[in-house]
């Protein structure tokens, strides 16, 4: 067990000591991760370190072949992405998972429809929650919140998934290369918006290859390499260079678990 | 970040623009291409909703609707006094109503990218069930099948309509079996349906129809004076199916898994259970189509109806569903169905070959799904 501070509260969101194997592929190797309610947790590693199947494992995607999943230091068996959503887990995909040709409102509330005798929606009362949550967020959304999202920018579809996650997540909100496919100013708007999501007390942990990036929004990092963690920094006290130490394998301050 | 636009904005509700100084879009569009920022209004000041005239005309079943009042008038002026009667429309009501149920049913299917081959079969087996169901409902020495259209009785009507929706959920639940859980894709799927229900009616009924005059008042009779009975119900089914579309969380679900599968089923819809319950509304649809049918033309007609299920296509396709799913319009196919029965009327009135019906239609489907092709590729053009 790594050493723990034990005034700090227990960790929102953690894996302890996580293996996930396919097949011959050992994806994880024992990884142990940390994320705290109120901070940005920064999980990276090299193409193939195993995070992607890490955060699936903590959004109830995969089940751990063995190890742990806690959620305020209780361990949870999660057996499907429905079950962690029920723990206030939200996870963004890299492919936002938004249905293209349905409204911004269909779409935060897909699946948990505001419903009228049980089988009808109640569109205006979804519309103006998506309005308020996207204000208080604030997501500007330029077009009417009746057009389809395919019409949106990349952006502001990223915006949307994220909103769409922060305001059903309770605890923890899990973001898979949010900014990878966008712009500059996009990206500064999408990381503003992460920090806001942060600030309402949730804990975000994002996935991201742009180092500067995390350093800028970030509180804490964890680096990942072949499938377990090799280096926990805090973001102001480390730098690029030494990020990348950790992710090629020249740097650790992990004690071997 | 000026929160006096953004109170305003909240009070001007979700209807209208959310425009935000935080908008994203509103320092993108500057420096993207100017013909987006103009479309979008770029956020430059609240009211940048997209008027609703533009809405009304990317719409396409505003289009097509347009289209079907344009060529009313046309025929209007063309035949005075002999297309725009009363009775010409009461004929045209009827003779399009089977059409307006089974496509209904269809419609969903289509929301979801899904297309339904076997209607033809459905109909058939729906008009054989209720046949073989009044064949086992005695009366007298013989069976209710022989019974005069005066002396049936609501018990005879109903031995028969159960028989057909049942029809139409055997063969809808095999659809949505075989779409949903063996994921065949569902022109393959509907097609084997498509062949197998229709040997198995012509089975049942040695390859000859029966024909049958018990379920004459279901079709013909007027429960609403001055409403034949036929249109009532397709009205009703119209009714149903807007609300199954439009308002209920059934439709909203058949919308994002035609919108996209994958997302879908991320965020925890029961992707394969759904198109299980959609291809049974297909096929719900197209049995009750069946019951309709025999009870309108007092027999069963396992030779005909082959095409109806491209009429059905044809019709969800003029009336804005896109064929691609996530887009449904349940108007649209009422009005899709009526756009070839008036082109059909019109031209035997005016004295016009009738063949060019099949003409005009096929040019029009064309261009509606162009119209379809267009909006996509505009819509998603960043």
């Amino acid at each position: 067990m790594t050493s723990s501070d034990d005034r700090s509260p227990a960790p929102a969101l953690a894996a302890r000591s996580v293996e996930k194997q396919f097949g011959q592929v050992r994806a994880l190797r024992g990884v142990s991760f940390e994320a705290m309610a109120g901070e940005v947790t920064a999980l990276i590693g090299d193409n193939g370190a195993g995070k992607s199947t890490l955060v699936k494992c903590l959004s109830g995607v995969h089940r751990p072949d063995s190890g742990t999943i806690e959620v305020d230091g209780q361990p949870v068996h999660m057996t499907s992405p429905t079950d962690a959503e029920r723990m206030g887990i939200e996870t963004v995909y890299q492919d936002l998972a938004l249905a293209p040709d349905l409204d911004a409102a269909s779409n935060v509330f897909l699946g948990r429809e505001i419903r009228k005798f049980r089988f009808l929606h109640d569109q205006p009362a979804m519309r103006r929650q998506t309005a308020k949550s996207f204000a208080d967020l604030g997501v500007g959304m330029v077009q009417d919140l009746r057009v389809p999202v395919a019409s949106f920018s990349g952006g502001q579809r990223q915006s949307v998934a994220i909103a769409r996650a922060a305001m059903w997540a309770q605890h923890v909100i899990l973001l898979d290369e949010p900014t990878a496919a966008l712009g500059v100013i996009q990206t500064a708007k999408v990381l503003d918006l992460i920090r806001r999501v942060r600030e309402r007390g949730l804990a975000v942990v994002f996935i991201s290859h742009n180092l500067p990036q995390v350093l800028e929004v970030a509180d804490r990092v964890e680096v990942m390499r072949l499938g377990a963690r090799v280096a926990r920094f805090k973001s102001g006290e480390t730098d690029v260079e030494q990020l990348i130490a950790a992710i090629s394998g020249a740097y650790t301050n992990e004690v071997a678990a | 970040m000026s929160g006096v636009q953004d109170d305003k904005t909240s009070e001007t509700g979700h209807l209208h623009a959310m425009a935000e100084v935080a908008a994203i879009d509103a320092t993108e569009a500057g420096d993207a291409v100017p013909e987006a920022a103009a479309t979008e209004g770029a956020g430059m000041s609240v009211d940048t909703a997209p008027s609703p005239w533009r809405r009304l005309v990317s719409s396409p079943v505003v289009m097509t609707f347009f289209f079907l009042a344009v060529t009313m008038v046309l025929f209007s002026i063309l035949a005075p006094g002999k297309f725009g009667t009363t009775s010409n429309f009461e004929q045209l009501a009827q003779n399009v109503a089977i059409l307006t149920v089974v496509s209904i049913g269809t419609t969903f299917v289509i929301a979801t990218a899904g297309i339904d081959l076997s209607i033809p079969s459905g109909i058939v087996l729906g008009e054989v069930f209720a046949l073989k169901a009044l064949g086992l409902v005695t009366v007298g020495s013989g069976t209710a099948v022989d019974v005069a259209s005066e002396d049936t009785t609501a018990w005879y009507v109903v031995v028969a309509l159960a028989a057909s929706l049942l029809s139409g959920l055997l063969l809808g639940l095999i659809n949505g079996f075989t779409v949903g859980y063996m994921r065949i894709p569902p022109m393959l799927a509907t097609l084997g349906t498509l062949g197998g229900g229709l040997g198995i009616a012509l089975l049942l009924q040695n390859g000859v129809n029966t024909a049958t005059y018990a379920l004459n008042s279901v079709a013909t009779g007027q429960v609403i004076p001055g409403l034949s009975n036929l249109v009532l119900i397709g009205l009703l089914v119209v009714g149903i199916g807007y609300v199954g579309m439009h308002r209920a969380v059934f439709g909203r679900h058949t919308l994002a898994i035609g919108s996209s599968e994958e997302s879908a089923r991320r965020v925890g819809l029961k992707v394969e259970r759904h198109l299980l319950k959609v291809y049974t509304v297909g096929g719900l649809a197209s049995g009750f189509g069946g019951f309709l049918s025999v009870a309108y033309f007092s027999t069963t007609s396992v030779a005909g109806h082959s095409t109806d299920n491209l009429q059905a296509i044809t019709a969800v396709a003029l009336g804005g569903t896109s064929l691609f799913g996530g887009v449904a319009s349940i108007i649209g196919t009422l009005i899709g169905v009526w756009i070839p029965a008036v082109l059909q009327n019109g031209f035997i009135i005016i004295g016009v070959q009738p063949y060019w019906q099949m003409v005009a239609v096929g040019v029009v489907l064309i261009l509606a799904i162009y119209s379809d092709q267009l909006r996509r590729r505009s819509r998603s053009r960043r």
